[in-house]
């Protein structure tokens, strides 16, 4: 099987079309945001530090798992057939990678930015929080997108996907709690091992994929 | 019984484990060295550790026999590598309980019933990564079972072992790097570090070990003979 980045750049092509024109991940996912935040809002008005950043953590997760499901399980069975026709799996696993990744990143940079709003903001280091904003949700959608992917052969059920991903994103949880532990004081040093993990562990996903879902490919 | 050597072994060493290991006979080679708050319970160890390194060794024979199935196809190598994972969960479920007893021993705070310091208990890293190892099981049955075409099942949940193990085997070493600077460790015994073993205890540990895997792969083993009856003689499974 051969890597076509044309292949790539037109299936992320038509998933970003697609979304443009139904809007039908990104709406619902705003939805779940906005909502989340404000019952949040409406029940708490200050929170320590620490308790922000769980709480943000948490609605990040939430958040990657409605969005990449939301991408994978609307396919109707006929149509994976014709792009089993057209494209080559690992192309179709890497554009639909690279697809949620794009829309994680502008649901977690929304959420961010509505959470800090609402929620009395108590980061000091803001860059660095942002950084790890992008990178956090970059490593969710991984893990989640090729879940969906193993999810969608399960008979589209969305409750599967979650099952199976959160004892696979604990890890991967536990050391972004780590990291963003750390932005609450202006000057604490980047701990560059954890973040190297990360990324470490969001390369193996990305192998993984690439690997493994040539066997879920064919029906 | 077929293949009856190793699975006399297996029995001859549990025997040597729970004999030795509880020094039945007051020999001296069989004498443990007695730590502060753990004293002779550390010989749970015989136990309680043998149940997660074979629970370890169990789960990473389902994922090579899940990989065996993807490149080859053949269902049986489907039917192993679930069977050794349902064994793998057992015995990780005998590990918790092993060290559930354990800790209302040792780690539990005497002024406290032992449910109430469960909390902080909870968070010692290596009872995070076999709760992760057990989730991870425990979905790969979940999923198994939401599949109903048998082909498609046999798959997709290759796919999956194969996925969550890869990821399984870092986590477990990422956590207690990163969680050793959140926590001094377990509140009042000094964390026994199963690499630094007394060399007496490794007498009885590792054949303890070795036997409890083979208690294990005897299970499988029957388990995998009734499942390939079942399947020949068309019975509901």
């Amino acid at each position: 099987m051969t890597y076509s980045l044309r292949q790539i750049w037109t299936l992320f092509k038509k998933d970003l079309l697609l979304e443009v024109r139904q809007q039908y991940a990104f709406y619902g996912v705003l939805l779940y945001v906005g909502a989340t935040i404000f019952v949040l809002y409406m029940s708490i008005e200050h929170v320590e530090p620490l308790v922000w950043n769980g709480l943000f953590w948490i609605i990040q997760l939430f958040i990657s798992i409605n969005a990449v499901a939301k991408s994978f399980l609307q396919e109707r069975p006929g149509r994976m057939l014709y792009y089993y026709t057209i494209a080559g799996p690992q192309n179709f696993i890497l554009a639909k990678l690279l697809f949620n990744t794009v829309l994680m990143l502008v649901m977690s940079v929304l959420s961010f930015v509505l959470f800090a709003l609402f929620m009395t903001y108590p980061v000091q280091q803001t860059g660095l929080f942002i950084g790890l904003v992008f990178l956090g949700g970059w490593s969710l959608s991984l893990v989640f997108t090729f879940l969906a992917a193993i999810a969608a052969k399960a008979d589209q059920n969305a409750a599967i996907m979650a099952i199976m991903g959160f004892p696979i994103i604990i890890p991967q949880l536990i050391v972004l709690l780590n990291l963003s532990s750390g932005v609450f004081e202006p000057h604490s040093a980047v701990p560059v091992a954890n973040i190297l993990i990360l990324v470490a562990s969001d390369v193996l996903v990305i192998l993984l994929s690439v690997v493994l879902f040539p066997f879920l490919w064919k029906e | 019984m077929r293949k009856w050597w190793w699975k006399i072994l297996s029995i001859v060493l549990l025997f040597y484990a729970v004999v030795a290991g509880l020094n039945v006979f007051n020999l001296s080679i069989f004498q443990v060295p007695r730590l502060i708050v753990v004293e002779e319970s550390i010989r749970n160890l015989y136990f309680h550790v043998s149940m997660w390194f074979s629970m370890m060794i169990l789960f990473t024979v389902s994922v090579v026999q899940a990989i065996l199935y993807l490149m080859r196809g053949t269902p049986r190598h489907d039917i192993v590598s679930r069977q050794y994972a349902v064994v793998g969960i057992v015995f990780g479920i005998l590990g918790y309980s092993t060290g559930m007893i354990w800790a209302s021993f040792t780690w539990a705070d005497p002024n406290n019933p032992a449910e109430a310091s469960f909390a902080s208990i909870a968070k010692d890293p290596k009872l995070i990564g076999a709760a992760i190892a057990l989730l991870i099981y425990l979905a790969y049955l979940v999923l198994r079972d939401s599949i109903q075409d048998l082909d498609k099942r046999a798959r997709v949940s290759a796919v999956y072992n194969i996925f969550a193990f890869a990821f399984l085997f870092p986590s477990i070493w990422i956590i207690p790097r990163i969680l050793e600077s959140l926590h001094p460790g377990g509140d009042g015994n000094p964390a026994l570090n199963p690499k630094d073993i007394n060399a007496k205890m490794r007498l009885v540990f590792y054949p303890a070990v070795i036997g409890w895997t083979l208690l294990g792969v005897w299970i499988v083993s029957l388990k995998v003979r009734l499942q390939l009856l079942k399947e020949k003689t068309s019975l509901p499974s």
